[in-house]
C-alpha cells in the first residue's frame, strides 16, 4: 500500500470526500481547471515520470496564479528525493511510490533548512529575508 | 571572489549530507541505478568509460588560491595527480572513487566549494567573461550578477527537472568575451540612454548537433527584473519544451519551432504575470552581493613601457591584457604548452599556481571557457618576475589567441560519449605549429577541436572546427570553417561553422589546417584581418578547392567514403 504524506505527516487513506478530485497530467494547461478549483476536494498532479517536470510549474501555478488553497497531492512517480522541491512549488500531499521508505521520505522534507528563491512555501526570497 | 554567508554555506552543508545518504541508498541496493541517475548528475557526477567523472563547480570561474590548493588535494588523494579545466570553467577529476564522492563533496564544502548542478537537466554553472573588474571595455562587474544567479538558480525548486540542460551566460564588457549568442540565455550587460544598467537578453543560441546563434529578445532589461524575467523564460521552456526526443529537448529547438517572436511574446505575456512580485532585485541585495566580493587593494601606480621584443616581449605581447587599473595588468596562463592535454594540470602546478596567485595576484584567480587560467590583477613592474617563474612550470607558452591555443574536449581517451579522440589531435597540430614567428605571423585563430557532436569542445566556434565523427566504427574528422564565438563591436560577429567538405583521417587533420592557413596568407588584406574575418569574406570555395583539390589531397583516393 503506498503511503500517503499529508501536510508534513504520514495520513491515513483519504475517506469519502466531498467535491470533486481534478487531475492534471503534465501536458494540461492549469488554466483549464481553473473554473472549477473552488470547491474541488482535491487537485491530483500526476507525475508518469519524476524526470519530467512540468508538474512542478503546473502546481506553482495554481496556487500562485490561480490562487487555489485546498490539497495539491503529487501522484504517480513519487519518490524521496523529490518531495521538498515539490512542497516548496506547493504540494502538501504526496502519495509515494509503492517502494518508497514512509520515515525516510518524511526526513527528506527536512534535507534543506533555507532556499535562495520566492516559491509557495517562502513567498519571499531569502534576500528579502536576509 | 564571493565569500559565503553562513546561510551559503550550510546549504552547501546539507547538499553533501544529503548526497551521501543519496550515496548510501545507491550502494546499499535501495535506490535503483535510473533513480540515482539524475541526482548524481546534479552533483557532477558521471559513470564514465574508465571511472566515474567528478565535474567541481567554478562559479564563473572564479577561485582562491586555498581552493586550488584544495583541487590540488583531491586529485593527490582521490584521484590520480591530476585535473582537468573544462570549457565551461569547471574542473573534472576523471578518476575518483564513487563511495569516495561524498567525501570530496565534504572537503569541496570546506572550501566554499560544491559540485551542485554540473551536470543534469538543471540550470548549469553560470559562465562570464575573465576579464571581470578589469577590463576597460566593463560596463559592469559581471561576477556580481553571476552571484546573484547563481544563487537563483541554485537548488530553484521549480527548474531541477528541465527537459534538458540549461546554460546562461552573463558579458558584463563591450566585448562579448562570454559567448552569449551561444548559449540558452546569453545575458549581455548595457546602460541605457540615462544610464541605467540592464541587459540584452539572448537566448536559444547553442552549439551541440544542432548549433544555432541566439535572438535577441528583449534589447533592454532594467537589473531589477533580472531574475523575474529569466524565471518567465525558463517557465515556458519547462512547460512547453520537447521531453519526448533528448536530441530536441533544448530550448533553441522551442524557441525554433514557436518562432522567435512567439517565443518572445509567450515570455513577455509569462512575465507580465509575475514582473514587480518578490523576485524583483533590490539595490540593497545587489549592493550586498558586490559587498561580500574581495577587492584587490590596488596600489597608486602608473602603466610602464613593456618590452616588445625578445622572448619576454613575445609572452607580453600574447599573454597580457591591459587593465583599467594604471600599472596593473591581467595575465594569461597558458595551458596549452605542446604535449599536454588542453587544459589538463597536474596537482604540483595546481600548488605551484597557488603559490604564484599569493604572490602576484591577491590569491585569487579565474579558469577561461577556453581552459586557460587568469591572474588578473598583476603589478607591471612584476611581470617580469611571474614570466621566470611561469616559464619553469611551463605556463608561458606565448600562444593565447594564436592557433596553438586549441580548445579541446577530453575526447575518445577519457569521454564515453566521444566517437574519436581528440587529444592526439590537438598535440598533432600544435606540433605541426610549433614556430613561434609563424605562428604570430598567422595571428588570432581559434582553432576547436570536440570528439564528439556534443560539441564540449565548442568546434561550431571554432574559426577552424575539428569534428570527431565515427564511420563504420573508424574515428573520421570533420573539417568546418568560419565559425567565431562572440561578437565583437569591430568584426565578424558570432557565427557557426561551415563544413568544408568530407573527412579526414587522424593524420590528415594537421595538412589539412596547414592548406587552410596557406589560403589565409595568400589573401589576407593585411595583418588585422584574421583568418575568421577573411573566410567570411572569401566564402569556403577557395579553403575547399585548396584542400580537396590539391595535388597531395589524401581525399582523392577515398571518395566512396560518405562526408
Amino acid at each position: 500500500m503506498a503511503t500517503l504524506i499529508r501536510r508534513g505527516k504520514i495520513a491515513s487513506p483519504s475517506q469519502p470526500e466531498a467535491g470533486a478530485v481534478l487531475r492534471l497530467e503534465p501536458q494540461d494547461d492549469p488554466a483549464g481547471i481553473a473554473a472549477r478549483l473552488e470547491g474541488a476536494a482535491r487537485v491530483e498532479v500526476n507525475f508518469p515520470n519524476f524526470t519530467d517536470g512540468r508538474g512542478f510549474s503546473n502546481a506553482r501555478l495554481l496556487r500562485e496564479r490561480y490562487g487555489y488553497r485546498g490539497e495539491l497531492r503529487a501522484v504517480g512517480d513519487v519518490q524521496r528525493d523529490q518531495i521538498l522541491f515539490l512542497q516548496r512549488c506547493g504540494f502538501d500531499a504526496f502519495v509515494l511510490r509503492d517502494d518508497q521508505d514512509a520515515g525516510e521520505s518524511l526526513a527528506a522534507l527536512a534535507d534543506f533548512s533555507e532556499a535562495y528563491q520566492a516559491s509557495v512555501e517562502r513567498p519571499q526570497p531569502l534576500f528579502r529575508r536576509r | 571572489m564571493y565569500l559565503y554567508d553562513p546561510i551559503d554555506q550550510r546549504i552547501v552543508d546539507e547538499r553533501v549530507a544529503q548526497f551521501r545518504d543519496q550515496t548510501r541508498r545507491y550502494l546499499a541496493g535501495k535506490l535503483p541505478e535510473a533513480d540515482f541517475l539524475p541526482l548524481r548528475l546534479q552533483n557532477g557526477l558521471y559513470l564514465q568509460r574508465h571511472a566515474p567523472m567528478l565535474r567541481v563547480a567554478i562559479p564563473y570561474g572564479v577561485l582562491s588560491a586555498q581552493q586550488l590548493r584544495m583541487l590540488a588535494h583531491i586529485a593527490r588523494r582521490y584521484d590520480r595527480g591530476y585535473g582537468h579545466f573544462s570549457t565551461r570553467q569547471n574542473m573534472q577529476f576523471n578518476w575518483p572513487k564513487l563511495e569516495e564522492v561524498p567525501d570530496i563533496l565534504a572537503d569541496l564544502a570546506s572550501v566554499q566549494m560544491h559540485a551542485i548542478q554540473t551536470s543534469g537537466n538543471c540550470i548549469r554553472n553560470i559562465t562570464s567573461d575573465h576579464f571581470g573588474g578589469v577590463a576597460r571595455d566593463e560596463i559592469v562587474d559581471s561576477f556580481t550578477w553571476c552571484e546573484i544567479l547563481r544563487q537563483w538558480s541554485t537548488f530553484h525548486p521549480e527548474f531541477a527537472y528541465l527537459p534538458r540542460k540549461f546554460k546562461i551566460a552573463v558579458n558584463g564588457a563591450q566585448a562579448d568575451r562570454a559567448a552569449t549568442f551561444l548559449h540558452d540565455i546569453g545575458l549581455h550587460a548595457r546602460c541605457d540612454a540615462a544610464g541605467q544598467v540592464g541587459f540584452r537578453v539572448i537566448v536559444g543560441g547553442g552549439m551541440g548537433r544542432t548549433p544555432i546563434i541566439g535572438h535577441v529578445i528583449r534589447e533592454f532589461l532594467p537589473w531589477p527584473h533580472l531574475l523575474t524575467y529569466v524565471e518567465a523564460i525558463l517557465r515556458v521552456y519547462n512547460r512547453f519544451g520537447r521531453r519526448d526526443n533528448k536530441y530536441k529537448a533544448r530550448i533553441k529547438i522551442l524557441v525554433k519551432a514557436r518562432g522567435p517572436e512567439l517565443f518572445r511574446d509567450e515570455v513577455e505575456a509569462e512575465w507580465a504575470q509575475i514582473r514587480d512580485g518578490a523576485s524583483t532585485l533590490t539595490d540593497a541585495e545587489v549592493r550586498r552581493v558586490a559587498g561580500r566580493f574581495t577587492r584587490p587593494e590596488y596600489q597608486p601606480l602608473e602603466d610602464l613601457r613593456l618590452p616588445q621584443d625578445g622572448p619576454f616581449g613575445a609572452w607580453q605581447k600574447r599573454n597580457v591584457f591591459a587593465h583599467r587599473q594604471p600599472g596593473y595588468a591581467a595575465v594569461t596562463l597558458s595551458l596549452k604548452k605542446t604535449g599536454v592535454p588542453p587544459g589538463d594540470v597536474t596537482e604540483a602546478q595546481m600548488d605551484a599556481i597557488a603559490a604564484l596567485a599569493e604572490r602576484y595576484n591577491f590569491g585569487e584567480l579565474r579558469v577561461t571557457h577556453e581552459q586557460n587560467l587568469v591572474f588578473a590583477d598583476v603589478r607591471q613592474d612584476r611581470l617580469e618576475a611571474l614570466w621566470q617563474q611561469l616559464r619553469q612550470l611551463g605556463l608561458a607558452t606565448p600562444n593565447i589567441g594564436l592557433l596553438t591555443n586549441i580548445i579541446a574536449c577530453p575526447g575518445g581517451d577519457f569521454c564515453s560519449l566521444a566517437n574519436a579522440k581528440s587529444i592526439p589531435v590537438a598535440e598533432a597540430i600544435q606540433r605541426l605549429f610549433d614556430d613561434l614567428d609563424y605562428l604570430h605571423d598567422i595571428g588570432e585563430l581559434d582553432l576547436n577541436i570536440s570528439g564528439c557532436i556534443n560539441s564540449c569542445g565548442h568546434h561550431h566556434v571554432g574559426h577552424i572546427g575539428v569534428l570527431g565523427v565515427d564511420k563504420q566504427g573508424e574515428e573520421w574528422y570533420q573539417i568546418t570553417i568560419g565559425g567565431n564565438q562572440g561578437m565583437s563591436p569591430l568584426g565578424t560577429p558570432a557565427a557557426v561553422g561551415r563544413v568544408i567538405g568530407p573527412s579526414f583521417a587522424q593524420h590528415e587533420v594537421p595538412w589539412v589546417v596547414e592548406r587552410l592557413i596557406e589560403v589565409y596568407l595568400r589573401h589576407r588584406e593585411s595583418d588585422a584581418e584574421r583568418f575568421v574575418d577573411c573566410a567570411h569574406r572569401l566564402g569556403i570555395e577557395p579553403f575547399k578547392q585548396n584542400v580537396y583539390g590539391h595535388p597531395d589531397s589524401p581525399r582523392k583516393d577515398r571518395e566512396s567514403v560518405a562526408a
